[in-house]
């Protein structure tokens, strides 16, 4: 008979391999939803994952949608390090290009190099913000920050329409919900000629590099990943959870916030009714992919960048519904999921009649 | 002849705006009392309602359709089942991915159901009751899953609090590794509890796509799943309570419906705001009490089982 065994110690090649062994199962899934779909597997795999990238262009065009996925991720995975289920990275890039992109719009006519710094800086403070919500509920209220967290989400995609709709209108735009379209000093400066590449790229670098040092080098970071693994050992070393809900929630609220403010002042360059299509989301599935490592997350970043320009390519060329890639990268999370069980668990074969009295 | 013309209409619309809701509800109360947390319920109830959408479209027959949303939403617990049961997952994480998956899955099934009309679900008319004033409409007027809604909550309570397995069922959620020392089949036990949960929030997603708009629309619950999982915490997970919370959002969702219609000064964006907020406002209010939290949730719940073998 087939059992599950705990394994002694979590196998560490283990970590590294389901993330292959998931990506794996998900191609190979995946071919079978094609041919329900009437398009030859081969064909769409070629157009989701090699069509893309096939060019310079394509290339830059991928670090482009990797970029938001990239800060969303780091800063959740930090929480989810220490299981602060924050899902509310959605709302807290909205709130960024809300915050962000309005000190475009009371400033539209200032040309200062001053500018562009201040609506990053404003960009993470109102991503924080929303998430200092869920997290001053937590701390005080004990309020659930799974619920609170998703729930603000829709309050803040609200609020982008009523204010697109309403007072940011551009006036001279013919009534379209639309804002002004961003000055030269309100855009993120272009890293590559002739692409989209912009400064938020190298922002989502610096994301990354900054998790990695906090986890390893500082004391904050040892107490995430102790509160994490074990919250008792954690609350006998008097490390709080408090403090630590609220460093990952402010953290993880900011990192989507200047994600939000560099969607709108990059490839968007202006703020529109819906500025993403679910970067918030699809971050919470980088995290996991990534390990909730900050260079896994680089790689995870990139690797489900390639599933929004593959969807995109497969629905021009193939005429397959957009909505593929989604299913594409909820069987990505599930199978990763799945496998994980062979971190912690092995199986063996287990023959009962052999057993001595 | 009354003042209360206005009313009924008000008070059917919070009938339909409830009733998904009590479905979803309390179905993953079930799979919570057994000590399973299954955040997939806004996945199930999309899947639940497209197959149910898609059923009546094809079919014609909303019995089927009904069966088809419960079957769609139970074959997504089942995933979650095999993923934080035998293969011991993460259950936040895994019902985060269910309702990912289940977001994109129901809108590639439902892509050629968009815009598409059905007529919406039957109300009961009996000649005699029906026309009573007033509380004929509400009594003797609505659709056969809006009685269903409460005889299940009934039924779930008389099952969880009157019945040997209902027991069974809240020791498993209580103190898994007791239960199984006793010789219950813990894990047996969590994938009937996970499979109802899936069922009836494919049911509560039918009746979005059935009754409550008669279509099918990309993302249609708008986190009517989500804000289940904050009813039960609001219920403290009592079944009654389900019911009562549920009509609360209910009223909430139509009140502000109804003074967007009024054309009041506020923007509409700030009125659809309320539900949300509301939700978030009432589980600080419910949690701040956090002993009576812990007195009434499930012990074990989100922990994983694996027996010491």
């Amino acid at each position: 008979m087939l059992r599950i065994e705990k394994r002694p110690e979590p196998a560490k090649s283990m970590v590294y391999l389901t993330p292959v062994l998931a990506l794996f199962l998900t191609v190979a899934s995946s071919t079978i939803l094609f041919s329900v779909l009437g398009v030859s597997p081969i064909e769409a795999l070629d157009n989701f994952f090699v069509e893309p990238v096939k060019d310079a262009y394509g290339v830059s065009e991928l670090l482009v949608k990797a970029t938001p996925l990239i800060l969303c991720a780091i800063g959740l995975s930090v929480g989810f390090r220490a299981n602060v289920w924050n899902i509310g990275a959605e709302g807290q890039l909205t709130m960024g290009a809300i915050f962000g992109g309005g000190v475009f719009i009371y400033l539209y006519d200032v040309d200062s190099v001053f500018l562009l710094p201040l609506m990053i800086v404003m960009g993470a403070v109102g991503g924080a913000l929303w998430g200092a919500i869920p997290a001053f509920f937590k701390t005080k209220f004990n309020a659930n920050e799974i619920l609170t967290s998703l729930m603000l989400v829709y309050v803040a995609l609200l609020l982008l329409s009523l204010l697109v709709h309403g007072p940011w209108r551009d006036p001279d735009g013919f009534n379209f919900p639309e804002s002004r379209t961003f000055s030269q000093s309100a855009t993120m400066p272009i890293l590559w000629e002739g692409t989209r590449l912009h400064f938020g790229w190298i922002l989502a670098l610096l994301a990354a590099l900054g998790a990695w040092l906090m986890l390893a080098k500082t004391l904050v970071g040892f107490q995430v990943k102790v509160i994490g693994a074990a919250p008792l050992a954690g609350s006998y070393a008097g490390f709080s959870q408090k403090k630590i809900i609220w460093f990952s929630l402010l953290l993880a609220g900011g990192l989507a916030g200047i994600a939000g403010v560099s969607e709108v002042s990059g490839p968007i360059g202006q703020i529109l009714p819906s500025i993403s299509p679910g970067y918030g989301f699809t971050a919470i599935i980088v995290a996991f992919l990534g390990r909730l490592h900050p260079v896994g997350i680089i790689l995870a970043g990139i690797l489900m960048a390639l599933t929004y320009l593959g969807g995109e390519t497969a629905q021009i060329n193939l005429g397959l519904p957009i909505a593929v890639t989604g299913v594409f990268q909820g069987m990505v999370l599930f199978f990763l999921l799945a496998c994980d069980v062979l971190v912690n668990y092995r199986f063996r074969f287990k023959s009962y009649g052999k057993a001595v009295s | 002849m009354s003042g209360f013309d206005w009313l009924v209409p008000v008070i059917l619309t919070v009938i339909t705006a409830a009733t998904p809701l009590v479905f979803a509800a309390i179905g993953e109360l079930v799979t919570e009392k057994s000590g399973v947390l299954n955040l997939g319920v806004e996945g199930m109830m999309l899947v639940g309602a497209v197959a149910a959408f898609a059923t009546a479209t094809v079919t014609g027959s909303y019995i089927l359709a009904i069966f088809a949303a419960a079957a769609a939403g139970a074959v997504l617990a089942l995933l979650f089942g095999i993923l934080t049961l035998s293969l011991m997952a993460n259950q936040v994480a895994t019902g985060l991915a269910l309702t990912l998956f289940g977001v994109g899955l129901s809108a590639l099934a439902g892509q050629d159901f968009v815009g598409e009309p059905v007529k919406a679900l039957a109300k009961l008319n009996i000649e005699g009751l029906t026309d009573i004033p007033v509380i004929g409409p509400i009594l003797f007027g609505q659709d056969p899953l809006v009685y269903l809604s409460f005889v299940l909550v009934a039924l779930v309570s008389w099952f969880l609090y009157k019945t040997k397995a209902g027991l069974v069922l809240r020791a498993v959620g209580d103190s898994h590794d007791a239960a199984h020392s006793i010789g219950y089949s813990v894990i047996g036990i969590r994938y009937l509890a996970v499979l109802f949960g899936g069922a009836m929030s494919g049911i509560g997603g039918a009746y979005l796509s059935l009754a409550y708009t008669p279509m099918w629309a990309e993302n249609m619950t708008a986190g009517r799943g989500w804000i289940a999982l904050a009813l039960i915490v609001f219920a403290t997970w009592k079944p009654g309570l389900v019911l009562i919370g549920a009509y609360m959002f209910g009223g909430i969702t139509i009140l502000q419906l109804h003074a967007q219609a009024a054309g009041l000064a506020i923007p509409s964006q700030v009125l659809s705001m309320l539900p949300y907020l509301a939700t978030v406002i009432v589980l600080v209010l419910i949690s701040k009490d956090e002993s009576r939290i812990r007195k009434h949730a499930p012990a074990c719940i989100g922990k994983i089982f694996h027996p010491a073998a």
